[in-house]
């Protein structure tokens, strides 16, 4: 519809709007959290995608190759905070080409809706995700109001 | 209607008929990779997190490696994005191999989000201990 404003004829701005309909569904929208004041350049390990509905919010964190165990997740009000450790042990004796993979402690905070409910966290590892899923205060939800 | 145009633009000249390809392969995600090399062949490691082996596709095409997967996450009801440092669910990344390696007998092995890779070398090209004769 916009075509007509003339940026189309740039193979750039042809390849970017290309790009976002690549992307995925759900996480392929720009939102405003996008600069939030705890946001990360790209490429910071573990990457984090945050997803809400009225009843929850879920974190999914990209943690591969990773013992669970070693993870720490803490709740704070609506900051939550990510820890662990991840080592990769070098091969003695091997040439090495390539070392890209993120090696060593890291620790991410990001803020969560205001009105998660801090008490009601569950948080499974699956395929190298950590998804943590936080339920929202009843108060919160959408309620239907009656009219009279 | 804005693809459409697009597509026509795209038939109408060679040239953009290539960079119409390119942009599926950059909005793939290019896993972060080690690679190695022992005295048996070389290692690559790569960070695939969220693939399960059902959704990894591992294939030598030529003389390349192209290793492929996509993110199974189960959406769940009226879920609205927040954040999202992962744009894409679709990881690619290919890599050529050298002659000496035995492109079939190609090891693999992925475990929570992370794929292991072994890539023999020709028994009669692995490094030997040559004796010095006195």
């Amino acid at each position: 519809m916009f075509s007509s404003l003339g940026y189309s004829e740039s193979p750039l701005f042809a390849q970017f709007r290309r790009l976002e309909q690549e992307f995925d569904e759900l996480f392929g929208a720009w939102s405003p959290w996008a600069a939030g004041i705890r946001s990360l350049p790209a490429g910071t390990f573990p990457a984090i995608n945050v997803a809400s509905n009225p009843d929850s919010v879920v974190v999914y964190v990209f943690a591969p190759g990773i013992d669970p165990k070693s993870l720490e997740v803490s709740l704070q009000e609506n900051v939550l905070s990510i820890s662990g450790q991840r080592d990769i042990a070098a091969e003695p004796n091997a040439t090495h080409y390539r070392q890209e993979r993120f090696s060593g402690a890291f620790r991410r905070a990001i803020n969560l809706p205001e009105d998660v409910d801090a008490d009601k966290v569950e948080a499974t590892y699956r395929d190298g995700i950590v998804q943590i899923t936080v339920q929202r205060h009843e108060s919160a939800k959408p309620r239907l109001i009656q009219i009279h | 209607m804005n693809a459409q145009t697009e597509v026509m633009e795209n038939r109408g000249n060679g040239s953009v008929e290539q960079s119409r390809r390119a942009p599926t392969t950059e909005s793939a995600l290019r896993p972060a990779v080690d690679i190695y090399e022992t005295g048996e062949g070389i290692v690559l490691q790569a960070d695939m997190p969220g693939v399960s082996k059902e959704r990894l596709s591992l294939r030598v095409e030529g003389n390349n490696l192209l290793v492929e997967g996509s993110i199974g996450i189960a959406p769940q009801e009226q879920m609205t994005a927040l954040y999202a440092d992962v744009r894409s669910t679709v990881y690619r990344r290919s890599f050529a191999l050298s002659n000496e390696l035995e492109a079939d007998k190609i090891d693999a092995t992925l475990k929570d989000g992370l794929l292991t890779v072994r890539i023999p070398k020709r028994a009669e090209l692995r490094a030997r201990r040559i004796e010095v004769r006195s």
